[in-house]
This record gives structure tokens, C-alpha cells and sequence, in this order.
């Protein structure tokens, strides 16, 4: 899985950082990284930058990251980071976890 | 989603991986089962970290096989700093490769889920971690957080089983905490996956002193003691105690040893204890029970031997000083290292603990003698049973390592008779009474041998004087109201001494006039000697006239026959006539 990242206008300051935790490609981290890219389409067009961490080839980051469930998303920049595990179906849950300021 | 590089691998049935924790290994069997999972549950408190870190540091310090600690409520800071106090250092070990803490943090107000998950993430955690050093054991500590930290339990039970099933083909020795639950063993019910090995850890108040049993709920595959094992953790880590699996199959000694007092051992068939019994000393307050104490511990010092004194009620300053007055001085032995005195209060600590404490300091420094002084005060710190269960268990501790044990008493009043306290004369080959008498309005001691297994012993009452050149045993008088003790014996002392001067008098007395008569007699006999003496002189003097008479008689018919033969020839016939006479 390749790393991706979107640039758009700036309508704000803020610039995300998510950090997409997985273990290969299964079905839920496939899943998690499209639902992501949707989320981030729709309510952060222009402002995010998602990486793409595979633990299988980077196993030591499990640890760095205190990563346990699998798929994770971690919002790292705005501060505080957060996390939400799970592939983020539920798109009301996700953008609640990430704390999207729905406007 | 398998996790690369690890290769399934087979061990075979029943084999074991010591823990290296003082006497757990005994009620095992020899550990914890290799490559499998076991669950060691209890309450909060219970020591479940302590011991599941003891069984990593030991497998990498003594078994060379590293470990991986994953804590999930503690800090890699926080368990670094609570097992120094127990002398590991986990710092160290990390730095040789022999260890890896991980702590894994969940905390549930920061994590949202949303959709499907699995913990894959652990799996890679564990999987570096137990491949980065190689590592053959793994303690997660305690999984059951991940319940509260993580809102879908049907997922963690589904990634639990698959974790345990994960660790069996990873062939790693796992250990697997959880808190203990209502109506079973984990709140989880984390037994219904590691089903292996279950060790429950207790930590139990009763009042108000704590005691720490270890059980083994199940162990499949392997015989294992079923006991409740008390255990404690101190300085030197966890230890349990496997005491309860002696048996009775102790060697017995024909060796005697003193006890300390000549007149004592000439009370048990001449030569005192046997080495190795069991000898209880029971008395009510004040009969100089722990003088005899001190004299036992003498004399075993006195033979070069070490002796172990444990005292509930007076410091080791207290005891030299008192046993000083007697006669016996107990500070070169303790100088010397022969004697050492542990002196604490009942209450220090619980029943268990003490047992623990004494059995490893009997177990380190093998003394020859031991003596508990008393052990009736233990009953402040435990019920009667669990009293007398620990004593079986340190009496054949005692036997199995040809201890001689010399347990103290101490008789309320009113009971000083054939029952102790705790009901432990049974379990004991001597028994010695110590007892007051009160006659004559003095209170004196006496005492008696009231049992001795295997020997001929007195069945005398003694009386028990403490000098101050220490313990004398006096014969007792029976006087017509029974037992005389004290002045009512020096009374009757005197009185037979009165006697027996009389007697004596009146013996001289006839001794000298026996003597008068036989020499009247002597010298009558010397009078008649005497007369017999001339009576036979002059026998002798009147026979040698006689002789001389008749030799004369003899010369003067001679002389006649011849003057008459002479004038014959004038007259023929009458000197015819004259020789046919």
C-alpha cells in the first residue's frame, strides 16, 4: 500500500495528519483506507495528509505508536492526537472520533 | 493474517519449564507446561505481577530463556521501579537482550470505534518483541484490561482465543494474569481459553493479618500438589512453600543430645533428647520454661553445633541478660555465630509468614536445634487448626533435616495439666511438664517427664530449682500429704537428717560395747590358755618323775637281782624257788 496525500486550498489553518495503521491488505484495512479517503474527501477536501503504515513491514512502529487494534487511525496533527480503531464504517462514529467540526 | 516468521512448533506432552521460584517448581512437578499458556488469576494485590516477573527474570538469569513482558496496567517505568525493591533489574536485563517490557496503554476515552477491528496490532507487538530477542517465555499482564479499555467483547473474545492459540504454535511459555471474578476465577472467564494450567493466588485477612496461598487449580497433563501453599514475597522475591508434601519419611537417630541440665537428661534413660525428635516443654507462666530453653541452646553451642532460638516475647538483649542471672551466658555463642536469637511479636506478620520465614532461615543456616519459645503466642495471628497444621508442617520440616525442636508451651492457668493449647502433644516424642506446686503457702516448680517416645525415662516428679549456677532437678519427698516441695522439704530434710544422726549414735554406741565384751571375752580366753598352758606343764613334770621313778625302780632290782646271785652257793633252794617266779 502506497503512501498518499491529498493537497487542496487551504480554507484553514489547520492542516490534518492522519496516520492509517495496517497490517497488510485485508479486507477491513482496505476497507478503513476507503472509508477514510471519503471522510477526508468530504470534510477536510484539500487539508489532510494521510500515511499509510503497514505494521508488517515496520513491526517496531506497533510499539512506537502504542498500535494495537488493527486497522487505526491516528489523527497526529491537529493536536491532540486521537485514535479510532475499526475500518470506519460507521461514518458518524469516525468523523466524531477524528473530531471533524461538522460546519 | 499470519504473522511472518513464526514457525509452528511442537512440544512434546508434559514437558516443563521451571520457574526458578523457591518451592513452586516442587508442587509442580518441575514448572510451569512448556510452550503452553497458563493462567495465573487472583484479587487485586495478590502478587500475580510479581510472580509472572519472577518466572520471566528467572528463566532469562538461571534457564537462558529470554522473556517478553507485556504489561498493560503498569509502565515499563513503574515495573521497573516496583521489582528493584526485590533486587531485579529489568534495566539491565533489556540491555542484554534477555528482556523486553512492552507496556500496551488502552484507555477508553481516547479510542473510538467505528466498524470492524482485530487486534493484529498486539499480535505484530508481540511478534517483534518475542523475535527481536529470541524469546521463549511471554507474561501478559493483565489482558483483561483490554475489556474495559475496548467496548466490543465479542471481537476480544474471538482475538483472546486466537492469541492463545497464537502463543501454543509460537511455542512460547506464557503466562496470562487476570483478576480474579465473581463466582470465577477471572472476570472474563479467561479459564475457558487457557485452559492448561490454572494457578490461583489468594491473599486472604483474617483478622486483621494477611496470608498469601498459592493453588493449583489444574494442571492438565501432570500430577501436581493440590494443596493451598502459602507463599510470601519478601526481599529475595516470591517463594512458596511446598512444606505440606513432607511426609512422614524422616530417618530417626539413635544420637542423644543433652538437654542442657545433667539431672534432665538423667531423667530421660541418662543421655537426654534423641537428635532430631520433637520435645514439648509445656508449664504455666513463670516455671522457668525458657531457662530450660537457654540451657538446651547451650549446650547445643557447647558442642560447636548451631542453634536457633525464636522468641515471641522477649528481645535477644532481654534473654542473655535474664539467663545471665542463672548462670548462663549466651553472648559469646551469639558472638560467636553459633546462636542466633529472632525475636519478633506474634502479630508481626501471619502464621504463614512465619512458618515461611523460619523454614528459610532453618533452610540457610541448617542448624542442629531449633527452638520456639513459645509457640502458643501464635495463636494471636491464627486459629487453633491453622496453628497446629503449621506446626506439623515445621516439625517435619525439623525431622526431615534431623533437627532437634524444642517447642515451648505456655499454659494458661488452670490447664497445666496433660492438654496443651493447640493440641500438638501428639505430634511431639517428648514432652516435659513443668508445673507449680503451691503447698505449705510457698509456690514451688516441679516437674516430670510426661512422655519420651523410644526411651526409658523417669516417672518421678523432680523438683525444679533455678539457681543462680542454673537448673537444678531435686528429688522430691513424699511426705503422708503427698508431694513436699520448697521449705516443707527442707523441713523434712532436716528431720531425716535428725533421724539418721540418731541412728548413727546409737550404733556407735552398740558398736562400742560389742567391742568392750569381746575384749572381756578376749582376755578370759587369754586366762584359760593360760591354765591350760600349766595344767599341761605340769602333766608334763609329773610324768617325767614318774619315769625317772620307775627308771630308778628298775636300776634298784638290778642291783638286788645282783648281790642275790652272788649268795647262791650257800643257799641253792631259795634261789631256786626265787626264779620260778
Amino acid at each position: 500500500m502506497s503512501d498518499e496525500s491529498g493537497f487542496g486550498v487551504q480554507q484553514d489553518s489547520e492542516e490534518w495528519a492522519l496516520t492509517l495503521y495496517v497490517a497488510g491488505q485485508t479486507p477491513k484495512s482496505l476497507a478503513a483506507y476507503a472509508n477514510l479517503k471519503k471522510i477526508c474527501e468530504q470534510y477536510l477536501s484539500g487539508r489532510y495528509q494521510i500515511e499509510v503504515v503497514d505494521l508488517l513491514t515496520n513491526p517496531q512502529l506497533a510499539k512506537q505508536d502504542q498500535i494495537l487494534a488493527i486497522p487505526t487511525l491516528v489523527r497526529k496533527a491537529p493536536a491532540p492526537i486521537r485514535k479510532v480503531i475499526g475500518d470506519l464504517s460507521n461514518t458518524e462514529k469516525a468523523v466524531a472520533g477524528m473530531a471533524i467540526e461538522v460546519g | 493474517m499470519a504473522v511472518l516468521g513464526s514457525e509452528p512448533v511442537r512440544t512434546k506432552e508434559l514437558e516443563k519449564a521451571p520457574t526458578g521460584i523457591d518451592g513452586f517448581d516442587e508442587i509442580t512437578n518441575g514448572g510451569l507446561p512448556k510452550g503452553r499458556p497458563s493462567l495465573v488469576c487472583g484479587s487485586a494485590g495478590c502478587g500475580k505481577t510479581l510472580f509472572s516477573m519472577e518466572f520471566l527474570v528467572r528463566g532469562a538469569t538461571e534457564f537462558g530463556e529470554p522473556g517478553v513482558f507485556v504489561a498493560f496496567e503498569e509502565t515499563e517505568q513503574d515495573l521497573h521501579k516496583n521489582v528493584a525493591s526485590l533486587g531485579f533489574d529489568l534495566a539491565d536485563l533489556e540491555q542484554q537482550d534477555l528482556l523486553r517490557v512492552d507496556h500496551i496503554h488502552v484507555e477508553r476515552s481516547e479510542i473510538e470505534e467505528t466498524g470492524e477491528y482485530d487486534l493484529e496490532g498486539l499480535f505484530i507487538r508481540l511478534g517483534f518483541a518475542i523475535d527481536s530477542i529470541g524469546a521463549k517465555r511471554v507474561v501478559l499482564d493483565t489482558i483483561e484490561t483490554l475489556f474495559s479499555g475496548l467496548s466490543n467483547p465479542a471481537i476480544l473474545r474471538s482475538e483472546l482465543r486466537r492469541l492463545f492459540y497464537w502463543l501454543k504454535e509460537k511455542g512460547v511459555t506464557a503466562v496470562i494474569t487476570g483478576e480474579r471474578g465473581e463466582g470465577q476465577l477471572t472476570r472474563q472467564g479467561l479459564e475457558e481459553y487457557v485452559s492448561d494450567c490454572v494457578i490461583l493466588l489468594d491473599h486472604r485477612v483474617i483478622d486483621q493479618v494477611s496470608t498469601r496461598r498459592l493453588r493449583v487449580v489444574k494442571y492438565r497433563g501432570s500430577v501436581h500438589g493440590t494443596n493451598e501453599y502459602p507463599f510470601l514475597i519478601d526481599r529475595d522475591g516470591f517463594s512458596v512453600l511446598p512444606v505440606t508434601t513432607m511426609g512422614l519419611h524422616h530417618g530417626t537417630s539413635n544420637e542423644r543430645v543433652s538437654s542442657g541440665v545433667a539431672s534432665l537428661d538423667e531423667m530421660l534413660g541418662g543421655e537426654g533428647y534423641f537428635r532430631g525428635s520433637s520435645v514439648l516443654l509445656s508449664g504455666t507462666a513463670g516455671t522457668g520454661k525458657s531457662s530450660l530453653s537457654a540451657h538446651f541452646a547451650d549446650a547445643t553451642c557447647r558442642r560447636g553445633e548451631r542453634c536457633l532460638y525464636f522468641a515471641f516475647e522477649e528481645s535477644q538483649a532481654q534473654i542473655v541478660r535474664n539467663m545471665r542471672s542463672i548462670g548462663l551466658d549466651l553472648q559469646p555463642w551469639i558472638d560467636q555465630g553459633l546462636l542466633t536469637i529472632i525475636a519478633n511479636r506474634p502479630m508481626h506478620y501471619g502464621l504463614e509468614m512465619h512458618l515461611a520465614t523460619m523454614q528459610r532461615l532453618i533452610l540457610k543456616s541448617n542448624p542442629s536445634a531449633v527452638i520456639i519459645d513459645p509457640v502458643t503466642n501464635l495463636n494471636a495471628v491464627g486459629s487453633e487448626g491453622d496453628v497446629n497444621a503449621m506446626l506439623v508442617r515445621l516439625v517435619d520440616l525439623l525431622k526431615n533435616k534431623g533437627i532437634t525442636g524444642l517447642f515451648v508451651s505456655l499454659n494458661t492457668g488452670g490447664s497445666y495439666h496433660e492438654s496443651t493449647e493447640i493440641g500438638m502433644s501428639s505430634l511431639m516424642d517428648t514432652w516435659l511438664l513443668v508445673r507449680d506446686i503451691e503447698l505449705g503457702g510457698e509456690r514451688n516448680r516441679g516437674m516430670y517427664v510426661l512422655k519420651s517416645r523410644g526411651m526409658n525415662h523417669s516417672n518421678q516428679i523432680r523438683e525444679f530449682l533455678i539457681t543462680s549456677k542454673g537448673i537444678q532437678l531435686q528429688d522430691v519427698y513424699l511426705g503422708p500429704e503427698g508431694v513436699l516441695t520448697g521449705s516443707m522439704r527442707l523441713a523434712q530434710q532436716e528431720r531425716e537428717r535428725d533421724a539418721q544422726a540418731q541412728a548413727r549414735e546409737e550404733l556407735e554406741r552398740r558398736r562400742a560395747l560389742a567391742e568392750q565384751r569381746r575384749k572381756a571375752l578376749q582376755a578370759q580366753i587369754l586366762a584359760l590358755q593360760a591354765e591350760i598352758e600349766t595344767e599341761e606343764s605340769e602333766l608334763v613334770r609329773t610324768e617325767l618323775m614318774e619315769q625317772r621313778r620307775l627308771e630308778r625302780l628298775a636300776s634298784a632290782r638290778d642291783q638286788m637281782a645282783l648281790s642275790r646271785s652272788k649268795s647262791t652257793r650257800s643257799n641253792g633252794r631259795e634261789s631256786g624257788s626265787g626264779e620260778t617266779k
